[in-house]
């Protein structure tokens, strides 16, 4: 199911004249070629430079929290139409269809080691991981629920910017939820900000950005403006590691570089720190 | 008014040469201006300014995005791009506002925020979701125009307030029509049907529930009678800065985030 996304070298066996040979992963960062078994046994890491890729929000809820912890806030809600614009209905419905996402973010309440946290996770996969009315609502309530109930939120980030389809609505849906976690803030939450491929355009310039903690994975894109858009302006070639996370990291917009397999353990010391401890059983 | 033009129309307007700038309006509308500078972390953006004047006699604080009126003012202001330094300043005179209890109006006129190396680097990204989420709880008056383009982040930049203004042909618009054409089709030369289908006029923006009001150009655009427009929109501010200081802060907090929460199309 992620063949779309990975650029996957497809097993081609069963066609008579070739021989076996097992599916191999190419890593988008150092073009490396590995085994597919070996880079899922890595939990989506490429083995030859530690490009951490992406995963479904499944995957990551469920790598992230306690087992049977999850509960999902808001599950129902689709996306509308708000400039009639043209496919845009179909196009989510077929998104809808084949991710069995109903958009881009999934949320809902759970516990990370016992600590209580209010968890959002973008899926690239449904358009993106782009904004539209649906990723700002439900990320709005979340915030707006944390707040209400006094629980620190987590929220993983994967975009690739604003939803066109939504136009000036989309766009909107920026000060929505940097209005929500702002409150969110005020109220004394903590809110840590976990920044994973890609984190760009609206999502980066606005609630991405304002997390009390800023972690990301390593080797994952992180920026403001398009590279080719800045290649454009500038007429050259950017190097390489321009807006990863360790570039941002070096710049002083990330806190820490974390590795997945880290992850849980640095989540569930920080939301300790902060005084969220497990509930008493 | 005219018939209506058509959004393309409109967008050509708006790149008429000629048609004024905040520039020209400060003078038109305002007193005693001080221009202030600087952001006290990187630099002085000239793509943005800042600073304190009087209108109707009240001391108030005007932050607005520059253009230039020709191809040397433009270099200066970086064809009003601003870069993360540009909207730091920014935050920066706003506070002061609240601080010294002066309303806030700004005034939004760019293609968006810079898209370059240095911009990245300084955290473009993080400038603007700064500015976003603090003048969301600012606890003074903000009142936003947009006089000609208002180009994505780098509008909202200074659109977060309690009331956002168009000029009659002004645009707001998630990305300039071209940038849309180019992402949404890889053709940038469809940016005419894109500009239509976007919805990005001063009537579609009260209509999404983005603007609450339109100030009339003269006929034929802005640039035929600056000081025609100049009275409407100072016009427009006079009424509309004491309505806001009147209000108690906290329920003018509590409305200007609810007209941003409002805004989303879903069904569950
Ligand atoms: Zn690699």
């Amino acid at each position: 199911m992620f063949e779309d996304f990975f650029n996957v070298v497809k097993k081609r066996w069963g066609e008579g004249e070739e021989e076996y040979k097992p599916p191999m992963f190419k890593c988008p960062r150092c073009q490396g070629l590995s085994p597919l078994s070996k880079y899922e046994e890595l939990r989506r890491v490429c083995p030859k430079c530690n490009y951490h890729g992406r995963l479904s929000s499944n995957e990551r809820i469920a790598i992230t929290v306690d087992k049977e912890s999850f509960r999902e806030l808001n599950g129902r809600m689709k996306g509308a139409d708000p400039l009639n614009f043209p496919d845009y209905p179909e196009k989510q419905a077929e998104l809808r269809a084949s991710t069995g996402l109903s958009d881009a973010v999934i949320t809902g309440t759970a516990t990370i080691k016992g600590s209580p946290v209010v968890i959002g996770v973008m899926d690239s996969r449904f358009m993106m991981g782009s904004m539209g009315s649906v990723v700002g609502e439900k990320i709005t309530r979340a915030f707006e629920y944390a707040t209400e109930h006094k629980l620190p939120v987590v929220m993983f980030t994967a975009s690739g910017g604003a939803r066109m389809q939504e136009g000036i609505v989309s766009l909107m849906q920026m000060a929505k939820t940097s209005g929500a976690v702002k409150l969110h803030s005020e109220a004394g939450g903590l809110y840590i900000s976990v920044m994973t491929d890609p984190t760009t355009g609206g999502v980066t310039a606005s609630f991405a950005s304002l997390g009390d903690i800023i972690i990301a994975e390593p080797k994952v894109l992180i920026g403001f403006a398009g590279r080719r858009v800045i290649e454009g302006t500038i007429k050259q070639k950017l190097p390489d590691d321009f807006q990863l996370a360790e570039f941002m990291y070096s710049k002083g917009f990330v806190d820490m570089i974390v590795e997945r397999r880290k992850l849980r353990s640095v989540l569930s010391h920080l939301l300790k720190l902060h005084g969220y401890t497990p509930k008493e059983a | 008014m005219e018939d209506k033009r058509t959004a393309w129309e409109r967008l050509q307007l708006i790149h008429t040469k000629g048609r004024p700038t905040i520039k020209d309006y400060i003078p038109q509308i305002f007193t005693d201006w001080y221009e202030m500078h600087g952001d006290r972390l990187f630099g002085d953006d000239r793509a943005i300014i800042g600073g304190i004047a009087r209108l109707d006699g009240m001391p108030v604080t005007i932050i607005a995005e520059v253009k230039g009126r020709d191809l040397n003012e433009n270099k200066a202001c970086n064809f009003a791009m601003p870069h993360p330094e540009g909207y730091r300043k920014a935050l920066r005179i706003a506070r002061q506002a609240e601080k010294f209890h002066r309303p806030v109006i700004c005034f939004i006129d760019t293609p968006g925020a810079f898209c370059g190396v240095a911009a990245e680097e300084r955290g473009q990204g993080e400038a603007i979701a700064k500015n976003i989420a603090e003048f969301m709880t600012l606890r003074t008056p903000i009142v936003s125009i947009v006089l000609g383009e208002g180009g994505s982040g780098g509008a909202l930049a200074l659109g977060v307030c309690d009331e956002l203004a168009m000029l009659e042909n002004a645009e707001y618009s998630v990305l300039s029509p071209r940038g849309f054409a180019s992402i949404l089709w890889k053709d940038a030369s469809r940016e005419q049907e894109a500009s239509e289908i976007m919805k990005i006029t001063a009537e579609d923006m009260v209509r999404l529930g983005v603007a609450e009001a339109i100030i009339e150009e003269p006929l034929g655009g802005a640039h035929n009678d600056l000081d025609k427009i100049s009275e409407n929109i100072k016009e427009y501010l006079s009424q509309k800065i004491p309505e806001k200081c009147k209000k108690d802060i906290d329920v003018l907090l509590k409305e200007r985030y609810t007209k941003f929460r409002k805004i989303g199309a879903f069904t569950e």
